[in-house]
């Protein structure tokens, strides 16, 4: 059965499961999205988190929630998913817990945990076929501690593990890692990306995420002002530039099939994200690194004509 | 299924006790020489005469995580580590503890690596002493099986909300097959009813937050002191759960186990399967005219203070045989015994020996020589320094291996309790 799509922003659910008066930062691109991701999701939730950022929503005795919510550690939220999601299984089917009370299992992470620390129980749940959502408020470095350096860093940022400096002007001299392509290698029925700056893509990835059981895996661009010395009142505008300068490939992959669901008519220049955040604020000033902003140009050119070449879009 | 009586390994035991405790959840991760039990569990459950869903995780910490969100949302729950998978699951231990689970685990004592070894010892187990786990440790397979329901009735009791260990030395019980009464299932059910938790659910109608972070010492310090008053209350409670069992099986376990200490004045302080050793060397002392006993521990957490001191009342001299090493302070029972004796007017003298480490035998040589030391202490009131037990014929291999292995010099430091075999 097709999904019933939305069309517009005026479409999004009005329904709100995650209420005002966190203590998370002001523009938080990360508490943008969740609001959108649990709109799709819906009320009969738990969200099993991992330590970062969002850890700091509960706590007691307060909770922004509608739903429950399992704090477990930093390496093993999936595995609360999987023991949450197999107990409710259990009731259910020995008669002890109403079908009604079932429960959608939510595993709610940052990029530290997804790309690092926890990708051997997120490895371990997908490869067992866990029906759970998994949701990764990518904000590119370990956020909750001040920003550090992850598997996530794009090369070229400055984090507080790589700073700039004589010995090393550039500051993350590795490459971003590509959890997309290492979930995607497991086979889930659904894995995207999503934008906080693209609300109807994401609510409609839900949509149709929802029609699969086993792991549905979103990867979200998280823009963290703190952390990328951006104004929080831009961070709407950070998300849907990272999107437009084709930095941030907005896509889906059904089964390992992969499909780009927001294709930009013209790019625009990685510069125009860049100098935004003071993160990238050393490939500008006092010297131009003219060689680095290449670099990161060219890295997006060449994955866009490899989507070209794989899904024959017309430019 | 009436009553039966069959030879199991200590593994097969512990399985007989998760099997007859109804258990809905197994989350499992294989390590030697604890995974006779998974295996066995898994084929139970594979042919369909056990009701319970089997898992296999990707890592012991996985695993225990796994474990406790089961628990919190309302299933009884089992699993089994050893050693270095102990240690690898270590911060989930504080963690589920925290969410006040009921679960059971049973963990196949194993020193721990460097050097890697698979014998055991029970610095695992005691590294988890301070988590919030209660544990009982085990002398014999029967021990093992009855402790795991007994466990269950601890931990899932409304005063108490803790998980619990079920401790038992790695190949010594693991793998030695001993006579045991496996217990009728109505029997097991009218001791230990279907789990059925009043507080730990996940479910839609009723939304709740669990594990939740806290901002500052004083929320903090209400949890984990709440923690501590259940764990206490627990000595209580297992009590009356001891008595209950006593009564529909027959078998008696109380906090420690007296060997002949009644009239003791000599007593030695062992816990798990090497107690069977020191009862036999007891059994020789006596012969020789020893006054001697034997006190197992066997509930470590909670640590049963009152009971320890009420056993050791009048006794003259006490030696902890630790089977483990706090390094840079010496045997971990050791102190805490110390820590139970110290308010008492008349204490007996204190003696402190490390042995039996990483599977180390315990000859009757140095069963004699403790004793030995003991009579030693009574007679001049000179306490020495904790022994460290090793025999001239190992110290002597070792200098051997030690060649083999390209060392030309003698080692400089002497270990202290060595001493000069007899046979």
């Amino acid at each position: 059965m097709e999904p019933t799509l939305i069309k517009s922003i005026k479409d999004l659910p009005a329904e709100e499961n995650l209420l005002p008066g966190t203590p998370i930062c002001a523009g938080c691109g990360g508490l943008l999205a969740l609001r959108h991701c649990l709109k799709a999701l819906g009320k009969k939730t738990v969200i099993v988190n991992a330590a970062g950022c969002f850890t700091l929503l509960s706590v007691y005795p307060f909770t922004p929630f509608q739903n429950s919510w399992l704090y477990t550690a930093m390496a093993c939220a999936p595995a609360g998913a999987q023991g949450i999601r197999d107990a409710l299984d259990i009731l259910i089917k020995k008669g002890r817990l109403d079908p009604g009370e079932d429960l959608k299992v939510i595993v709610l992470t940052g990029d530290g945990v997804a790309y690092d620390i926890g990708l051997a129980s997120t490895s371990g749940a997908i490869h067992r076929h866990l029906d759970f959502y998994y949701i990764c408020s990518d904000n590119e470095a370990y956020g909750n501690t001040g920003f550090q350096s992850s598997g996530a860093t794009p090369f070229a940022s400055k984090t507080g593990t790589t700073p700039i400096g004589k010995i090393s002007p550039t500051g993350t001299i590795l490459a971003k890692k590509d959890l997309f392509e290492i979930w995607r290698s497991h086979i889930p029925p659904y894995l995207a990306t999503i934008s906080p700056g693209h609300p109807v893509d994401l609510i409609n990835k839900f949509k149709k995420a929802e029609q699969y059981k086993g792991p549905k895996l979103f990867i979200n661009l998280s823009p963290c002002p703190p952390g990328w010395t951006a104004d929080p009142a831009h961070s709407a505008r950070l998300a849907k530039l990272a999107v437009d300068t084709g930095i941030w490939a907005l896509k889906e992959s059904l089964y390992g099939d992969v499909r780009h669901t927001v294709i930009p008519k013209k790019f625009k220049p990685v510069e125009e994200y860049l100098k935004e955040q003071g993160r990238f604020a050393h490939l500008f000033k006092p010297v131009r690194q003219e060689d680095v902003l290449k670099k990161i140009q060219e890295m997006v050119d060449t994955y866009w004509k490899d989507v070209q070449k794989k899904e024959s879009i017309k430019a | 299924m009436a009553r039966t009586r069959e030879m199991l390994t200590g593994n097969a035991s512990a399985a007989w006790g998760v099997r007859l405790a109804e258990v809905d959840y197994v989350p499992t991760y294989p390590i030697t020489p604890q995974t006779e039990i998974i295996e066995t569990l898994a084929k139970w459950i594979c042919d369909g005469v056990m009701d319970a869903r089997f898992v296999s995780l990707d890592s012991e910490h996985s695993m225990i995580t796994a474990a406790g969100a089961a628990s919190a949302t309302g299933v009884r729950v089992f699993t089994a580590t050893s050693s270095q998978g102990l240690l690898y699951g270590f911060e989930m231990l504080y963690t589920v503890a925290g969410w006040r689970v009921p679960l059971v685990m049973v963990n196949v004592s194993r020193g721990l690596s460097a050097p890697i070894t698979l014998e055991p010892d029970h610095n695992d187990i005691l590294a988890a002493r301070d988590s919030g786990f209660l544990q009982i440790h085990c002398e014999t397979c029967q021990e093992v099986l009855d402790s795991i329901l007994m466990a269950y009735r601890l931990a899932e009791d409304e005063r108490v909300l803790l998980p619990m260990f079920v401790n038992m030395d790695g190949f010594h019980l693991s793998f030695t097959r001993e006579p045991v009464e496996v217990p009728d299932i109505n029997e097991a059910r009218r001791f230990l009813p279907p789990y059925q938790p009043n507080h730990a659910f996940f479910k839609a109608s009723q939304p709740m937050a669990q594990g939740l972070a806290v901002i500052g010492g004083s929320p903090y310090s209400y949890f984990k002191y709440q923690m501590h008053l259940a764990s206490m209350k627990a000595l209580d409670v297992y009590k009356e759960i001891a008595g209950e069992f006593e009564e529909i099986f027959g078998r008696s376990y109380n906090t420690i186990e007296g060997y002949m200490t009644e009239d003791a004045e000599h007593v030695l302080i062992m816990s798990n399967s090497f107690s069977t050793l020191g009862k036999d060397a007891v059994k020789k002392a006596r012969e020789r005219g020893v006054k001697a006993g034997l006190l197992k521990l066997r509930l470590l957490r909670p640590f049963p203070d009152a009971d320890i001191k009420a056993a050791l009342n009048s006794k003259k001299v006490v030696a902890v045989l630790d089977q483990n090493i706090s390094i840079g302070k010496g045997g971990i029972l050791y102190s805490e015994i110390a820590g139970a004796l110290y308010h008492e007017q008349e204490r007996p003298l204190l003696l402190s020996f490390i042995g039996g480490l990483g599977g180390k035998n315990i000859s009757s040589r140095e069963f004699e020589f403790i004793f030995d030391s003991m009579i030693k202490a009574d007679t001049t009131g000179e306490i020495s320094a904790p022994q460290l037990l090793y025999t001239e014929g190992e110290w002597k291999e070792m200098e051997r291996l030690k060649h083999l292995a390209g060392k030309k010099q003698e080692s400089q430091i002497k270990i202290i309790g060595l001493y000069t075999d007899i046979n």
